[in-house]
């Protein structure tokens, strides 16, 4: 594989919930501008991986992982990473929708705020353009000053990704964005992933397989902690190497 | 009488023995407010609120006490709430898991059970004589902070643990550190049911007699303190000096007393039990 | 961070406070009682059946104020037990749920109310209704004061005793009313026992609440301490022993004034352990259902 292009790289990713290990020797290489999709049963490690790449594990206690995680070459478990830094570079959707409980407007700024950026026009200029590339801003641009929590789950997701949008990542972690919602919500995430991936590296976790077949570039197949297969999503769904990943897909367990 | 029946009737004799078994408590304490009110409601005037204490039960009035009670509420809340709140953002947020933290853990336990009066003296030697502060509001407000420092240590963690997880994990997923995280995010859903909690242990700081006594608090004080180096009473050490007092007028004074101080104390718990249900309503807490 | 750090090393040192406090007081308590100890032997204050630092003729036996103490608390506890249980019980089985929701948060001003206030309630309700029933009832008495504390403690008990009757497993109870049994039945026979570590932990809880409770001894119960058990005359408690000097003018640094340390010692180690054992006893049973 050409290395220009590596987005995210893991090297031998072992981790541990106190004595239990729940990781063995993750090596992945992910690419700029692609969607990765992370599938397997519950419980297999892939929503652990995903919270690797931008060290949401680190608040778990008893938490603990060997091995380096390189985000444009760069170590982020290094002691010279600042957590903070890293989260604004890799920014994260949630399982189930989180807005704040505060206006859709002020959900939109909050990553601007904490960096300290206070001029308003920059803010509602964000406000705006975050908005429109979540598909969300024709929905509540007449309501910025509403609470986000009067919003429907599909759009407190999307409220989520243009939250996310604002602080201007380059990666975007997805972790089952739209298992909580309705289908229709659900296709226009997906929508958007598509979109999105033009100008970030997606990486999705998602027990749906038909998902991760729609939205996805790559598929990576977890199973009790091991990567059992990782390819193009195509190749993966038309013609897995390994039986297991067969057995998944066709849906003889899971 | 088959046993099968005579187990349904005591069945219900016990229904009634616990309907009387709630209801004892709160009827007596009906019947006692009714009686105060009786007894104290005529001696309550404009008179009484503005005037000093007096040797004369007919001239005495409360204005030291009640102005005591106030300032003794506002400086135990300033010195109480930073240090309260703060010691449960860190138990709850920072403190790792381990020896330390439960032995904090445990301590903070053991500190809501030490008798309020044990509390006295430890002010008595630190605050009044160490520090020297004397008899003063001060020391008496310090003193009283840390007799109800354990219960907004308390009411803070249950307020952050309420505070859902996913709100957290949001806000660091957009690069804020902890502390940006509590200040904007955790700490303004928490704040009602920390204030209820905090109102709750105010409402319990100015009732309380004993440790007062014991620092030294005076039980005649013939003018209005003018600032926290003064010395003070209050309105239970006041209502404490009437009762122990042989003439029967002085307990009329008691009463009336005690009936202002109940006012103080319930709408204060009113307060907290109004924020409590809003904040319910509001986030879902 | 900087900021960060300087936050976290102040909201540590606000949690360091609390271990401050407790440093003190056993500091405080243990330093003046050492000097009293130096004076009086821990023999005679453990032995010596009267306690009369006030007079010419002084001893310094804590027992008359131990007696008083722990005469008051039981009968305190034999007021709150039976009642708090039985509202325990009743609200957890019977009550209907609005009367539930209504009742509860009302038993819990029960506690709210100032201790001043029970105090006045017991001196100038309680006992003179007492002595109509009970001739020779003292003015002063450890009846009146204790009963009225014991309806103060009354929610210290149903409320953590209805909580651990709360967290039995359903499925005990619906197997006891599965096989006929009444709610009377199922609530001693079955709910209970399985409750019983809670119910305990919050008995001894509100046992050493008792103990340290201080104005409505200091005013219904006397200031005599005397070796007793019979609740019609009057006594003294430790914490009323404590406010009577208080209220003195005894000299900084003298004897008389060092007792009031060695008798809040003794309350504190009281208190102390009985609260430690009702802790254990309440984590003990948790792990039994979680």
């Amino acid at each position: 594989m050409e290395n220009g292009n590596i987005k995210i790289e893991t090297k031998n990713i072992n981790a541990f919930y106190g004595e239990k290990k729940v990781l063995h020797n993750i090596d992945l290489q992910m690419e700029a501008n692609t969607v990765t999709a992370f599938i397997g049963p519950s419980g297999c490690g892939k929503s652990t991986f995903l919270r690797l790449l931008n060290r949401m594990n680190d608040y778990i206690d008893g938490f603990r992982k060997e091995g380096d995680v390189l985000i444009n070459g760069v170590d982020i478990y290094s002691k010279n990473t600042r957590i903070e830094e890293l989260r604004k570079q890799v920014g994260m959707v949630f399982q189930k929708p989180n807005p704040f409980p505060k206006t859709i407007y002020e959900n939109v700024v909050y990553g601007l705020r904490i960096q300290g950026i206070k001029d308003k026009q920059k803010l509602d200029a964000a406000v705006e353009n975050s908005l429109k590339r979540s598909a969300l801003w024709n929905e509540v641009k007449d309501d910025l000053q509403k609470n986000a929590l009067s919003l429907s789950g599909g759009q407190q997701q999307r409220l989520c990704i243009a939250r996310t949008l604002a602080v201007e990542p380059s990666i975007i972690l997805m972790d089952e964005p739209a298992s909580a919602l309705d289908p229709i919500s659900t296709a226009k995430i997906e929508e958007l992933i598509y979109e999105l991936k033009q100008d970030y590296t997606i990486v999705i976790v998602t027990h749906n397989m038909h998902q991760a077949g729609r939205v996805s570039d790559k598929t990576a197949f977890f199973l009790s902690g091991d990567l059992v297969e990782y390819n193009d999503t195509k190749a993966i769904f038309t013609s897995p190497k390994d039986q297991r990943t067969e057995n998944y897909i066709t849906g003889k367990f899971g | 009488m088959s046993k099968r029946s005579l187990n349904n009737q005591k069945d219900r004799w016990f229904q009634y023995f616990g309907i009387f078994s709630t209801l004892i408590g709160l009827i007596l304490l009906a019947l006692f407010i009714f009686q105060i009110t009786r007894d104290g409601i005529g001696r309550i005037d404009w008179d009484f609120i503005v005037s000093l204490p007096s040797r004369f039960y007919a001239k005495a009035g409360i204005l030291p006490a009640w102005t005591g009670t106030l300032w003794i509420f506002a400086l135990t809340a300033i010195i109480v709430i930073p240090i309260g709140v703060g010691a449960g953002i860190y138990l709850q947020e920072y403190a790792k898991k381990g020896r330390l933290s439960n032995i904090l853990e445990i301590n903070i336990a053991n500190l809501a059970g030490v008798p309020s009066i044990i509390y006295g003296i430890i002010g008595l030697e630190i605050f009044v004589r160490v520090l020297q502060m004397g008899g003063s509001l001060l020391a008496g407000a310090f003193t009283l902070a840390l007799l109800i420092l354990p219960i907004i240590i308390v009411a803070t963690r249950e307020a952050f643990k309420a505070v859902p997880k996913s709100i957290k994990e949001a806000s660091y997923g957009l690069g804020a550190t902890k502390w940006q995280t509590i200040w904007y995010q955790i700490l303004p859903i928490a704040s009602a049911n920390i204030i209820t909690g905090v109102i709750l242990a105010l409402a319990r700081a100015i009732g309380e007699t004993a440790p007062l006594i014991v620092i030294g608090a005076l039980a005649y004080v013939p003018f209005v303190a003018k600032s926290p180096m003064d010395e003070f009473t209050v309105l239970p050490m006041q209502i404490f000096n009437w009762v122990s007092r042989p003439q029967h007028g002085f307990l009329m004074n008691a009463a009336a007393a005690i009936l202002v101080l109940l006012v103080f104390v319930f709408i204060l718990n009113g307060i907290a039990v109004y924020l409590r249900n809003r904040s319910r309503k509001k986030f879902g807490l | 961070m900087k900021k960060e750090k300087i936050i976290e090393g102040f909201l540590f040192a606000c949690a360091a406070i609390t271990l401050l406090t407790t440093i003190g007081i056993i500091w405080v308590l243990l330093s003046q009682s050492f000097s009293f100890f130096k004076e009086v032997s821990v023999w005679d204050f453990l032995t010596d059946t009267q306690w009369t630092p006030l007079f010419a003729d002084k001893h310094f036996g804590i027992l008359p104020l131990l007696t008083g103490t722990l005469l008051i608390t039981v009968i305190a506890m034999l007021v709150a037990l039976p009642l708090g249980l039985t509202i325990a019980i009743y609200l957890n089985e019977y009550a209907p749920k609005g009367f539930r929701k209504v009742v509860k948060p009302l038993l819990e001003v029960l506690a709210a109310v100032p201790t001043v206030v029970y105090g006045f309630f017991a001196l100038v309700v309680v006992t003179p209704m007492l002595q109509k029933l009970i001739p020779g009832l003292s003015g002063f008495n450890a009846l009146s004061p204790g009963i009225v504390m014991g309806i103060m403690i009354i929610p210290f008990i149903s409320s953590l005793s209805e909580d651990a009757l709360y967290s039995v497993p359903k499925s005990l109870r619906e197997a006891s009313y599965g096989m006929g049994a009444t709610r009377l039945q199922t609530a001693f026979r079955v709910l209970l026992p399985s409750a019983s570590s809670g119910i305990l932990a919050s008995i001894i809880l509100a046992f050493s609440r008792a103990i340290g409770e201080t104005m409505i001894v200091a005013i219904a119960a006397g200031q005599q301490p005397r070796l007793t058990l019979d609740p019609t005359v009057p006594i003294e408690t430790i914490t009323a022993y404590i406010v009577q000097v208080s209220l003195g003018d005894v000299p900084h640094g003298s004897l008389e004034y060092r007792t009031i340390f060695s008798a809040g010692l003794a309350l504190f180690v009281f208190t102390f352990l009985l609260n430690n054992i009702s802790f254990w006893i309440n984590k003990k049973y948790r792990q039994e259902y979680e």
